[in-house]
């Protein structure tokens, strides 16, 4: 920095302005990442209660008898699969190619309602057995726990249909590829918090 | 007739959930509906004056214009200074109602409050002041000074500020609601269960839903104010040139986005519990209501140090404008500022010491809570050598100061006392405890508004605040807290407890008397406050000054006062810490001409929308009403997709307009320096 | 922004406003990262179904570790995170979350563990591990 040069002559304004305008810079990305670290707060209060209250049975279902674990294998693989082609779809919108794009997109959020349709149908079917989530704390906490992640999946898959309308209606924009790559980072965020459901609520689950 | 009556009972079920006539506490024959028969009576009739007044005088379109729906980051900064001051009063007559109870319910006197009734105000005053008027006003504090600070003309998500607001109005409307209808939560500030799952009727749901309302509303906040820093500083500001408030309200909010959503789950769950009947916090089926404790407290303790770091902040900006120098030793105030906002996650635990976690785990956050002393003690020092030798000018900002480095001083100390796990298992949950935490956030919180409030109030309306008043409520605020909260500390060390409503000992009267007088010289501190402002007010003209009235040494000072719309014509270079104080150094030159179009967010109705469906939601779900409940989410989401279909929400003042800003009326004199 | 979009109207190319420089990840990435991921599912549940490991806790410890590892292939190749995005400040708010998370999710089993040895000693899931509360639940008659 040259402050000797400043300190001699008496500073004009452009020293100290800048006399042209630039375009904003815009957060939202960076917003948007931040929030899914706070999201990951949540995610951390649920499965530190499962972590505590995990083997509190109370006279229930334990985790090896209720926990089922070829559905879980189908859930795990339709979820990995809708991240991967959600990736597909970024590509293609990175190239401006708004129809393949569209087709991914479209994959990706059918495989991802097909992971919320079988979720729902596992929890009819524990309740209906009578272990739902009033029977034990660890039903409390695997129920809410694996529900708080399906609800979060819900949401991406609404976000998604609004963002195909928009990008039908408006083309791909940069608004709509801003929001486009957000709800990449949520699809993504969802697959990363999915292994950490399915590696300690499940897994772990049935084998302690 | 008597077949229709189960129908037209379950159509009202359907209707109002379990509101009935009987709901209204006010319409009861006893001392509490008494109590609140008057207060309903004049919150109506003052509610009623403002209404007429506003109508009579044809502001409303003038406030939904410029106010409530506008996204400006200075006119949220000073709703919610308004929001905060509104609850101060409402959580300040719980706590002269306390004082007064308990200097009166000794022996054979009950008192005037029943127990149930008493612990409802507890619960609501302690949830009020840290929610509503600790966190209304270091936001607003944040939000009005942080941008003007950086250089910006916002904040990175405008809309979502103004959403944020409304939010935590939402929530503050929550508990205010629960006044006159039903009850509030018996369960004390944190709502421990059982009793918290245990208590019948709304009053915890209340308590529920206006924290998770308020809670939303900080998190987007402090992801909001995250982004602008990060993004939007002025160009050369480096992170080690930013001015120390803005640091701290980057830590903060940094503590904020990794706590909040703690509480969110954490009240989430108890919600849960009570409507969903899971064993989260029960005491059978496996629950454990201690997982409860641990989980809130991960929130509640960095919460008091996202309470006070922004007040450090302030001091850290106040101590060097009125001792004429720069702060001592910068650096280490940020990495003071850094350390606290790390140290702050490792030390929640020293709020439940007694609950058993043994020896081991008491003393890891025994240790931890007594390392985060040595950074603040750090500050304490930073502050004072920055007067030692300085010009230092005793105005009412820098008097704040000082009694907050006295007053703060003594309760960290105290602090350090109770971090000692041996000495907390007796003194937990005494009113040594309860003199402890009022001792740090009056000392340090309280304090810091004030003084921010008066160092800032002249930045953001053109003129001065009153100092004989001011000075008037400083020495009883000084004083009062003192008073009102020194025999706590003495009865604490005698063994009382917290939150009793009666006594049989009456040798412990006479220090709750003289606590009493203490809350009534509080009391003289708030009606001097006020009448500080009304005399300000009236006497605007005699006291208005430039733009830098107190010679400052940040960029806010640069500016007009209040600050154009769009804060500044050209967008500030900064090539030194304290910018604007080697600006004037060096006799810089404001540009006169050349001004350019600038590039604005525009407001927008969206916030205030949305802040009232989710209030319907919360108020549908408080009171069973499944239908107003489920109708008003819809409409949340509706309203949110609605919102994103607009893609226009940026407008441009036209070079023109600015220039005439710029160049007209006595507001445009930014660089005359003090009045 | 630079100008008020109109969205209708002018559909740029993505990837020449400066905050679509990042990187955004290849075929190749999203195929690597998919096939690992796989691999690293694959083998938990394989060890889970075919009781491969008989002893409990090193089947938790090595199911747990495959997934630490998976997090991270899912951060790599599909959320492109690294030190260059956003000027650093994403990893930078990785880290601080990471380090809490793991603080919350640690401290919270630490102190609830040692709570429930301490206080509730007759609870049936804290009497499988007999010898471990020795030292601190010599009070509780045994």
């Amino acid at each position: 920095m040259n402050t000797t040069a400043i300190d001699t002559a008496p500073p004009a304004p452009a020293d100290y302005y800048c006399l042209t305008e630039s375009p904003p810079r815009n957060g939202t990305l960076l917003g948007f990442w931040i929030y899914l670290m706070s999201d990951c707060f949540i995610f951390a209060s649920l499965f530190a209660c499962y972590a505590v209250l995990g083997t509190a049975y109370a006279g229930g279902p334990t985790g090896a008898e209720v926990l089922d674990l070829p559905g879980l294998a189908v859930n795990t693989a339709l979820l990995l699969v809708s991240s991967v082609t959600f990736g597909f779809a970024m590509l293609e919108m990175a190239r401006g190619r708004k129809g393949a794009m569209l087709g991914w997109l479209a994959v990706a959020g059918l495989l991802a309602a097909a992971f919320v349709s079988l979720e729902i149908r596992e929890f009819l079917g524990m309740i209906a057995e009578g272990a739902g989530p009033g029977r034990s704390a660890f039903l409390s906490s695997f129920f809410t726990l694996v529900a708080t992640h399906g609800l979060h999946v819900t949401l991406g898959i609404l976000w998604l249909v609004v963002l195909v309308v928009q990008s039908i209606r408006f083309g791909l924009t940069e608004d709509n590829v801003r929001r486009l790559r957000c709800l990449s980072m949520f699809w993504h965020f969802l697959d990363l918090v999915w292994v950490g459901v399915f590696s300690y609520v499940y897994l772990v689950g049935v084998v302690r | 007739m008597l077949e229709a009556m189960p129908h037209r009972a379950a159509i009202w079920n359907f209707l109002f959930g379990r509101l009935t006539f009987h709901s209204f506490p006010f319409l009861n024959a006893d001392t509490e509906g008494r109590i609140l028969l008057v207060t309903f009576f004049v919150v109506v009739i003052v509610g009623l004056a403002i209404f007429a007044a506003i109508t009579k005088y044809r502001k409303w379109g003038y406030l939904w214009r410029e106010w409530f729906t506008s996204v400006d980051h200075k006119k949220l900064g000073i709703m919610y200074m308004i929001l905060g001051t509104v609850m101060l009063l409402r959580g300040f007559s719980d706590a002269i109602m306390m004082r007064a109870q308990q200097a009166y319910a000794f022996g054979p006197h009950m008192g005037y409050l029943p127990p149930e009734h008493y612990n409802q105000i507890f619960s609501a005053h302690g949830a009020i002041m840290i929610f509503f008027v600790g966190m209304a006003y270091i936001v607003g504090l944040m939000n009005y000074i942080m941008p003007l600070q950086i250089g910006s003309r916002d904040v990175a998500f405008p809309y979502l500020n103004n959403l944020s607001f409304w939010f935590t109005c939402g929530g503050a409307l929550m508990f205010m609601t629960s006044l006159f209808l039903g009850d509030f939560s018996m369960a004390g500030w944190l709502g421990y269960p059982p009793v918290s799952e245990l208590q019948q009727g709304p009053g915890v749901d209340y308590y529920i839903w206006g924290l998770q309302l308020s809670g939303v509303g900080t998190l987007l906040t402090g992801i909001n104010f995250v982004v602008t820093i990060l993004k939007m500083r002025a160009p050369g500001m480096t992170l080690m040139k930013m001015p120390v408030f803005t640091w701290t309200t980057l830590a903060t909010s940094g503590l904020i986005i990794a706590t909040f959503p703690v509480l969110t789950a954490t009240l989430f769950l108890l919600g849960l519990d009570r409507y969903v009947g899971t064993h989260f916090f029960t005491n059978g089926f496996g629950g454990n209501l201690m997982m409860y404790i641990n989980l809130i407290w991960v929130w509640g303790h960095p919460e008091v140090y996202i309470l006070i770091l922004p007040l450090f902040g302030v001091f850290s900006e106040i101590v060097p404008t009125f001792s004429g120098k720069p702060l001592f030793a910068y650096s280490s105030m940020v990495y003071a500022t850094i350390a606290i906002m790390i140290l702050s996650y490792l030390v929640w635990l020293h709020h439940f010491f007694t609950m058993g976690s043994g020896a081991d785990v008491n003393s890891f956050f025994s240790l931890t809570t007594m390392m985060i002393s040595i950074p603040t003690g750090v500050k304490i020092f930073n502050w004072l050598f920055t007067m030692y030798r300085g010009r230092v000018r005793y105005t009412v900002p820098m008097l704040w100061t000082m009694g907050f480095l006295f007053t703060f001083t003594i309760g960290g100390m105290t602090g350090v006392m109770l971090s000692v796990a041996p000495a907390d298992f007796l003194l937990h949950n005494s009113l040594f405890l309860i003199a402890h935490f009022h001792n740090v956030i009056i000392g340090g919180v309280v304090f810091g508004v004030f003084a921010a409030v008066n160092f800032w109030f002249p930045k953001a309306f053109g003129f001065k605040l009153d100092e004989f008043w001011g000075k008037a409520t400083f020495w009883f605020w000084l004083i009062g807290f003192w008073v009102a909260f020194g025999p706590l500390y003495i009865l604490g060390l005698m063994g009382v407890t917290r939150r009793l409503s009666h006594f049989e000992d009456p040798s412990l009267q006479p220090y709750f008397i003289v606590a009493a007088f203490g809350a009534f010289l509080i009391a003289l501190g708030i009606l001097s406050f006020i009448i500080q402002i009304y005399v300000s007010i009236v006497r605007r003209k005699q006291y208005a000054v430039g733009g830098d009235p107190w010679d400052g040494r940040t960029l806010e000072w640069s500016t007009t006062s209040p600050p154009p719309d769009y804060n500044y014509a050209f967008i500030p270079m900064v090539r030194h810490r304290d910018a604007w104080a080697t600006m004037k150094k060096l006799g810089f030159t404001r540009p006169r001409d050349g001004f350019n179009d600038i590039h604005m967010p525009k407001n927008t109705a969206m916030g205030i929308v949305v802040g009232a469906l989710s209030f319907a939601c919360a108020f549908g779900l408080v009171w069973y009403i499944w239908w107003l409940a489920a109708a008003s989410l819809l409409g949340v989401v509706i309203a949110s997709i609605v919102h994103s279909f607009n893609y226009h929400q940026h407008h441009h003042i036209p070079a023109d307009e600015v220039r005439r800003f710029e160049s007209g009326g006595p507001q445009a004199a930014a660089q005359g320096a003090s009045a | 922004m630079s100008q008020p979009s109109s969205p209708g109207h002018h559909a740029m190319p993505p990837a020449s406003h400066d905050a679509m420089h990042e990187h955004q990840g290849s075929l190749r990435g999203y195929l690597t990262g998919f096939l690992l991921a796989a691999i690293l599912t694959v083998i938990p549940f394989w060890l889970v179904m075919g009781h491969a490991i008989a002893n409990q806790q090193v089947l938790i410890l090595v199911i747990l570790a495959l997934a630490i590892v998976q997090i991270f292939v899912h951060i790599v190749y599909f959320l492109h995170l690294d030190t260059r995005s956003e000027s650093g400040w994403n990893m930078m708010a990785f880290i601080f979350t990471a380090v809490l998370v793991i603080i919350v999710l640690g401290a919270s089993i630490w102190v609830m563990y040692n709570e429930n040895v301490n206080m509730m000693p007759m609870a049936p899931q804290y009497q499988q591990h007999p010898i471990s509360h020795q030292p601190t639940g010599k009070q509780a008659s045994r």
